[in-house]
């Protein structure tokens, strides 16, 4: 174009720049998407994040923050019932002196290390005289079968999973799966839809019927199955087929609202002028109608690339999500399911914080797009 | 009632013959824009609206009017409206302003009440329009459903609708647009209010029907003994009705006086150019004058204003030659029927270089098609246009694409017809790159800077978008568009008709310039009779698709042949005072 040849020319994006740089909170949003986006590059390129899958932490090891609880330096075995106080036998004769000894025990267990507690208690909760010795020996046993370079730690800034894996970097290397399906997926879906309700809106007549037609046969079917069919036809599991089941049925509700608006757009008469010089239907439908109607597809794509994250929990459920040995956010709050039973709650808040993150400064972001892309509102 | 110690500059004191209705003083009105800036849109207004009289409110688009009438029906958005302290508006005896919000509501529509611009919005389309009047009656006369209906019955035959208590179950779709003004009137006087505020009742409405609902309200203000406040952006539309008139500009009263005064020694420059900006219907000068001319120099129109003459000469070749076009649009009727509206029949005509084909008629009238077919924008259902002997309907696409350059439309809303995304320098260069004009950007850029200047454009436009200039300059901005592909032909579509008065004659004296200097031929399409008269060199007057009478301008204009021609150009506002 070619008011970007010139040095004083304040273009449609230079102007959207200084009216988003007016915006405090389209500001923010923007900032953390960079960060996110940061952390994306820097863990596709191997920088960050690339040993999520070593075990670092004892299994469930909690979050820093809240310390080491009495059962969490228990070895490799998962022990979830350890977590619990062990039940009180109402039959016994000594039980309200067990209460008194288990009482001052709590309040040892939190300032006393981890390894001297451990396994020093049976199932009442009495104190083994050689506890010292047997953790010793159970500790050695463990880590020289399963990590013999290093020893696992009991606690992680923010905690670890079933396997001990450190759920920030879990996390880290989940978000770059569920960024990229949910916002290529949404790129896919939203480039579907405009095309199609562009060619249908502004054509109309036949072309119009050929495409609802199509949207309505799209639309019929319900929407799992459609997913189904689409994953059974691809044949194979990995990121591509997941962006490519959602795009492909994802555009339907883009091409409803696109078609809409170039139906009406169609008949404005700067379209109509343009079509006095001379312009061409393409060059009428994406050079002077598209940038009027880009709002809607833009906002499209954000609620999308929202839904679309969301979905691949749901594919990943049904077992055409992720392959094993990746992670997405999604496997994570697969995962979360039966931690939270155990009272683990940390993978959940881990996934969906930065969900919820990420979700929020793109609509924030998105919406203040909008408004400064728009001119009229000046 | 109130005393203000207010001064007002000479000729704008308000008449002081005690019994005023509608006392308004000082009013201040401003808007917020955003947390810092404010717009103060009336700036210290005062007026009277004496019992049982008519006042015309008159101004240009941001000049208050509205504001200041909105104010006293007490409408005014209130989260970005401030009315500043010192403003005083007494109704009655008793000040508004004081008023509780709930005290003011009441007053609403029993004591004033009012009527807008565009009736299809201002009725709900979901109800009947006997249903609209019988909830008024009912909400503040406490009629009985069947009292009000027969009151509602008796309202519609007031204003003049047919047979109504059958019209009464109607919904306003059902309605032409005369008729639901006319249903508006009957809902604004259904209380019998004292005051009824009219804000540009007949803008929207074709010049006839205007005609009506002028005698209609002036008929209806000497029968219920109320006061109108007449808001209206045409000075010579009050000429007739009004007993006196206010002339506003930039928030501030110009000029009031009785109308007679106004009209025969207008006071204040402002006025003489509103008055002189309207093209006349008696004389045809070279040059509108417009309002900087007034209000620059001393109160006397400095132009000589030498005549132009109009009119075909017979031995012309024309350059456009059409014969028996016609357009049919069709709708889907259920499955297979299609149902076929004609919306220009048969019409036929000739257009010499550097002539101008005035169309004239009312909405539904077809003279837009017309254009419209003739760019191909709509394809012609029949007939055929030849120009410079080539029949340009026949062609196909590619070659129609030269064709294109040499005939060029501007529409009516220039708000509307710019692509907003677009900066003034991408919208004029689009064309020239389409058709090949000029070897490189450089050049057209030159060519731009070149059309720019003709048109009256600063430079620096070059680099804005559309929403940053006025009406009046935008539609320059789409005069130049057109401009670069050096057309032969140029449709002007109601091009002038969205526009204030002095800005129009701006454009007028523009188009008429190009004309001499490019001996472009124009298709001037429009409704109003005096522009188009001013243009013209034959007028061809359209009615539902068919041409009812085509002649010679002047002959046209003093002896309509056609009882159409002759009720429309009897509908011309202010015929009969300015003559």
């Amino acid at each position: 174009m070619f008011s970007s040849s010139s040095h004083f020319s304040p273009g449609l994006w230079t102007l959207a720049w200084r009216r988003l740089r007016a915006d405090r909170v389209a500001m923010a949003a923007l900032v953390v998407l960079l960060l996110f986006v940061a952390m994306l590059t820097a863990s596709m390129s191997g920088w960050l994040a690339n040993d999520w899958a070593d075990e670092v932490g004892v299994n469930y090891a909690p979050p820093s923050f809240i310390g080491a609880q009495a059962d969490a330096g228990s070895g490799g075995e998962a022990e979830p019932a350890a977590a619990e106080e062990p039940p009180e036998n109402p039959l016994d004769p000594l039980k309200d002196v067990i209460r008194e000894l288990r009482m001052e025990m709590g309040e040892a267990n939190v300032t006393a290390s981890a390894g001297e507690s451990v396994g020093s208690e049976d199932s009442y909760g009495i104190a083994d005289p050689l506890q010292a010795e047997l953790a010793e020996i159970r500790g050695v046993q463990s880590s020289a079968a399963m990590h013999p370079a290093s020893a696992r730690k009991v606690t992680l800034p923010f905690g670890a999973d079933k396997w001990g894996h450190d759920i920030i970097k879990k996390t880290i290397k989940g978000a770059e799966t569920s960024i990229v399906v949910g916002l290529v997926a949404a790129l896919v879906a939203t480039v579907l839809g405009t095309l199609f309700g562009a060619l249908a809106g502004y054509f109309g007549g036949r072309t119009d019927d050929f495409f609802n037609w199509f949207y309505s046969i799209f639309t019929s079917i319900p929407y799992l199955l459609l997913i189904l069919a689409v994953a059974a036809v691809l044949q194979q599991k990995g990121v591509t087929t997941i962006i490519l089941i959602l795009g492909l049925t994802g555009w339907t509700g883009v091409f409803r609202l696109v078609r809409a608006e170039y139906m009406k757009h169609k008949e404005r008469e700067y379209v109509l002028a343009a079509g006095a010089i001379g312009g061409s239907h393409l060059g009428r439908m994406f050079i002077h109608i598209f940038p009027n109607i880009s709002h809607v597809a833009l906002v499209q794509m954000s609620i999308l690339a929202v839904g679309f994250i969301k979905s691949e929990v749901i594919l990943s459920f049904l077992g055409f999500g992720v392959p094993v040995g990746m992670v997405s956010w999604g496997s994570m709050l697969n995962e979360a399911q039966n931690e939270l039973i155990l009272g683990k709650w940390w993978q959940l808040t881990a996934a969906t914080g930065a969900m919820a993150v990420l979700v929020t400064a793109f609509s924030l972001f998105t919406d203040a797009l909008r408004d400064a892309l728009d001119p009229k509102l000046k | 009632m109130t005393t203000t110690d207010t001064s007002f500059p000479a000729g704008c004191e308000p008449m002081d013959t005690g019994d005023n209705l509608l006392e308004v003083r000082n009013l201040r009105v401003r808007f917020r824009l955003d947390r810092e800036n404010t717009f103060e849109a009336v700036k210290g207004v005062s007026f009277d609206v004496p019992q049982n009289a008519t006042i015309a409110l008159v101004g240009e688009s941001g000049s208050g009017k509205s504001v200041s009438a909105l104010a006293v029906m007490g409408l005014l958005p209130a989260e970005n409206a401030i009315v500043e302290p010192g403003s005083a508006i007494a109704f009655d005896g008793r000040e508004l302003l004081a008023l509780t919000v709930g005290q003011r509501r009441a007053l609403c529509g029993r004591e004033m009440s009012m009527i807008f611009q565009e009736p299809m919005s201002s009725l709900n389309p979901v109800f009947t329009v006997g249903y609209q009047i019988v909830e008024v009656l009912r909400l503040h006369k406490g009629f009985s459903t069947k009292a009000a209906r027969a009151r509602a019955i008796e309202l519609l035959e007031e204003v003049g609708i047919p047979e109504p208590a059958t019209r009464i179950d109607y919904y306003p779709n059902q309605l032409s647009g005369g008729q639901q003004q006319r249903v508006m009137i009957a809902m604004a006087i259904a209380c019998e209010p004292k005051l009824l505020i009219a804000d540009e009742p007949t803008t929207a409405l074709d010049v006839t029907i205007q005609k009506q609902i002028i005698e209609l309200l002036k008929a209806l203000q000497q029968r219920h003994r109320m006061s109108v406040l007449f808001i209206t952006h045409d000075l010579a539309l009050v000429a007739e009705m009004a007993d006196r008139v206010i002339v506003m500009r930039h928030g501030e009263v110009q000029e009031q006086g009785d109308t007679q005064q106004v009209f025969l020694r207008p006071q204040h420059p402002y006025t003489r150019a509103l008055l002189e900006c309207r093209p006349p219907l008696d004389a045809r000068p070279h040059h509108l004058p417009v309002i900087d001319d007034a209000m620059r120099g001393d109160g006397s129109t400095a132009i000589v204003l030498a005549e132009r003459s109009r009119g075909y000469v017979d031995d012309e070749r024309p350059l456009l030659v059409v014969k028996n076009l016609s357009k049919s649009f069709y709708s889907r009727e259920g499955l297979f029927g299609k149902k076929e509206f004609k919306a220009v029949k048969d019409v036929s005509f000739t257009l010499p270089r550097g002539k101008t084909l005035g169309i004239v008629g009312e909405s539904g009238s077809g003279k837009t098609t017309v254009g419209l077919t003739l760019l191909r924008l709509h394809e012609a259902t029949g007939g055929q246009a030849f120009f410079r002997g080539k029949d340009i309907l026949a062609m196909n696409s590619r070659e129609f694409h030269d064709y294109k350059r040499r005939l060029q439309i501007v529409f009516q809303n220039p708000f509307a017809s710019l692509n907003p995304r677009f900066t003034v320098g991408q919208i004029l260069l689009e064309p020239m790159r389409i058709h090949n004009i000029g070897a490189d950007d450089r050049e057209r850029t030159a060519l731009c800077f070149k059309w720019m200047e003709r048109v009256g454009l600063q430079v620096e436009a070059f680099h804005r978008y559309p929403h940053e200039f006025s009406g009046g300059q935008r539609q320059r901005i789409a005069i130049a568009r057109c401009l670069t592909l050096h057309p032969e032909v140029l449709v002007c579509d109601e091009s002038v008709s969205a526009l204030d008065m002095s800005v129009q004659a701006q454009v007028l004296n523009l188009l008429q310039d190009l004309q001499d200097d490019f001996g472009l031929s124009y298709i001037f399409i429009s409704h109003d009779l005096s522009v188009v008269r001013y243009m013209a060199d034959r007028v061809m007057v359209m009615r539902d698709g068919e041409v009812v009478e085509m002649a010679d301008s002047d002959d046209l204009y003093r002896h309509p042949q056609h009882p159409y021609t002759q009720a429309l150009l009897a509908a011309i506002p202010g015929r009969q005072a300015m003559a």
